[in-house]
């Protein structure tokens, strides 16, 4: 359920990027997309009732010298948070990007409709 | 002596964040440090051919560290991208003259550099991802470089359409991650030949293809290339066209159809309709153009085709199983044309630049009888043009000789058909721009230009000499050494995760 959720949300951004008109709203609409991708891969590795995955002394069965079995079967998985970072900085990025194209543009054309901005054609 | 491999990012992302230090009066200085680093990277990707290696970053051991993988595909990748970016840079020492701030551009230049060459390199789905990232958003940057009413309106168009295809790219690896739990290419690999592909991978398949096709403007996704191509300072119109839609889409689409995901009958057919379709409709919308780049620009379309239309047909012939030689044919023909094209597409945008540089234009109407004050540009574009045409000794002939052979030997007739006919549209384009661009009468206020001088024409000419030159990459010494590693990565197909975990 909260997949589909998450899909919804990425179609949401994506309706927003392909049909609104306004620059800045279609600028919005790609941050949604990325957003939802990005909450994506925090639920894969989520995991309820999940502790952090560090190991200290702690975590050893005194015993046998080994990693107790408790924490392999509760801690989560902390790739998708180190991915999450990285594209959370990209997309921060390519939104400064995008942001500042914008800013010129209004500047060049004196709006944001991008259905008057068109000088290309063919 | 083995290559280190982190040096072909290393170099470029260096370079390029000492280069704004230079500020507006080391401007020379600047551009010697940009053109010493080009060249280097020339002959360290010329030092790589036939080399294989794995290296892992800060020694973490894969799959739990990120590597870089060598292999024939890549390090032909790795040749083109430095070959093409060496002449760009070259030409940009003198034709970015008449912008301000060339500092950034040598920059951004050669952010772009590091990240494809990092994509050619990456052996992690999200390393690739990253890569990919920066090389987009540098080109981004650069399409907008000039900062008029086009070109800003040419990025914001390149730059929803490219930000849409790389949240598609990064949904698919998530897909993946979700499905294998893997990131590194072999490993993910190996999962999936164990398992199967699920309805999970499937979907991530089709966004690898929806995403790489949005980087490599295939046709249903083509909307922004012909607005952003000619939009950029010309020698980055020769990275984009002649190189970054290649690394970006077609390389990196490849290496997921073939050696992540494995190839099937559907995919490789996907492959052929999409390129069958960018072929046909690129050529037919060129040849209404009169807009010397914009033609130029429809025209990688319809020549970006070839490239896939050879690998899909390869694919198909792999996942069929009815002769592997056939296949390595038609990957060989899709390969060479790759190379080809990147050669004398980036020399045709270079001659563009060089005319527009000189006239001030770039409608073809206002231009006429310039063989006689352009004689150099003249020669090397009319090289490039029979290059892409494909008149006998150039480049282009044999790759596309190449593909209609591979199509006739799959009994496919009217794909061999298609392929002659394109070529024959290529044929009007490319008459077209010689009759209204060279030929015919000189305009009153064009009397007084003159010949571009210095590092342009070197460029030019090094680019028209390797078009002459490349039909002689099929002669067997040198095609053992440069294509055939290439098509027998592809061909290999998922045993690329054996070679990847045994060379280790």
């Amino acid at each position: 359920m909260p997949y589909a959720l998450c899909f919804l949300l990425f179609m949401i951004g994506l309706y927003c990027a392909v049909v609104k008109k306004n620059m800045v709203k279609i600028v919005i609409g790609i941050m949604v997309m990325e957003y939802a991708v990005n909450l994506f891969l925090i639920m894969l590795g989520f995991r309820s009732g999940g502790a952090a995955p560090i190991i200290d002394k702690g975590q050893f069965e005194a015993a046998t010298g080994q990693i107790a079995a408790g924490f392999v079967n509760s801690s989560v998985d902390p790739l998708p948070q180190a991915l999450v970072l990285t594209a959370i900085v990209i997309s921060l990025g390519s939104l400064a990007l995008m942001i500042s194209i914008c800013i010129r543009t209004y500047e060049k054309y004196g709006t944001f409709d991008i259905t008057q901005i068109r000088r290309l054609k063919g | 002596m083995s290559i280190p491999l982190p040096v072909f990012i290393a170099i470029p992302l260096v370079t390029a964040f000492v280069l704004p230090v230079f500020g507006k009066k080391g401007k020379d200085a600047a551009t010697v440090l940009a053109n010493v680093a080009t060249i280097s990277l020339l002959v360290l990707a010329v030092a790589s051919i036939g080399k294989s290696a794995v290296y892992e970053i800060g020694k973490w051991s894969i799959p739990l560290g990120i590597d870089l993988v060598l292999d024939g595909l890549s390090s032909l990748m790795l040749l083109a991208i430095s070959v093409v970016s060496a002449a760009a840079m070259l030409f940009s020492a003198r034709y970015m003259e008449q912008y301000t701030a060339k500092a950034k551009y040598l920059s951004l230049f050669l952010l772009m550099v590091a990240g494809m060459n990092g994509v050619a390199l990456s052996g992690d789905i999200f390393n690739l991802f990253v890569f990919l990232e920066i090389a987009s958003l540098a080109s981004y940057a650069l399409v907008g470089f000039g900062c008029e009413h086009e070109e800003l309106e040419a990025s914001f168009k390149y730059m929803v359409l490219g930000s849409i295809g790389s949240v598609f790219i990064l949904f698919a690896v998530a897909l993946v991650y979700g499905n294998t739990g893997a990131l590194n290419m072999a490993y993910v690999s190996e999962a999936i030949q164990s398992s199967g592909l699920n309805a999970g991978l499937a979907f991530a398949l089709a966004l690898f293809v929806v995403g790489f096709g949005l980087k490599a403007a295939l046709v249903p996704f083509h909307a922004w290339l012909p607005d952003a191509h000619p939009s950029a300072p010309a020698p980055i119109s020769a990275m984009l066209s002649g190189i970054l839609i290649k690394t970006l889409g077609i390389y990196a689409l490849a290496r997921m159809v073939f050696n992540v995901f494995g190839v099937s009958v559907s995919i490789g057919w996907l492959l052929v309709v999409l390129g069958l379709l960018s072929m046909v409709a690129g050529a037919f919308l060129a040849i209404g153009q009169w807009d010397f780049k914009r033609l130029l620009a429809y025209s990688s379309i319809s020549q970006i085709g070839y490239v896939v239309l050879g690998i899909g047909l390869g694919a198909t012939l792999i996942a069929r199983g009815t002769n592997l030689a056939w296949a390595s044919l038609a990957i060989l023909g899709g390969l060479f044309h790759l190379l080809n094209h990147a050669v004398y597409k980036s020399l045709l945008f270079l001659t563009s630049g060089s005319v527009q540089m000189s006239t001030g234009t770039r409608q073809l109407k206002q231009m006429g009888g310039l063989a006689e004050k352009l004689p150099v540009t003249r020669t090397t574009c009319t090289v490039a043009s029979a290059s892409i045409v494909g008149i006998p000794p150039f480049s282009g002939f044999w790759s596309k000789l190449i593909l209609v052979w591979a199509a006739v030997q799959a009994q496919l007739y009217w794909v061999a058909a298609i392929i002659v006919f394109v070529s024959l549209c290529t044929l009007i384009m490319y008459l077209k721009v010689q009759r209204y661009v060279f030929l015919g009468e000189l305009p009153e206020n064009l009397q007084q230009i003159k010949e571009n001088r210095g590092s342009m024409l070197v460029a030019m000419v090094f680019l028209a000499c390797l078009c002459a030159l490349m039909g002689l990459l099929l002669v067997p010494g040198l095609k053992e050494n440069i294509l055939d590693p290439a098509v027998q990565a592809l061909t290999t197909g998922v045993k690329y995760s054996d070679a990847v975990i045994g060379m280790r």
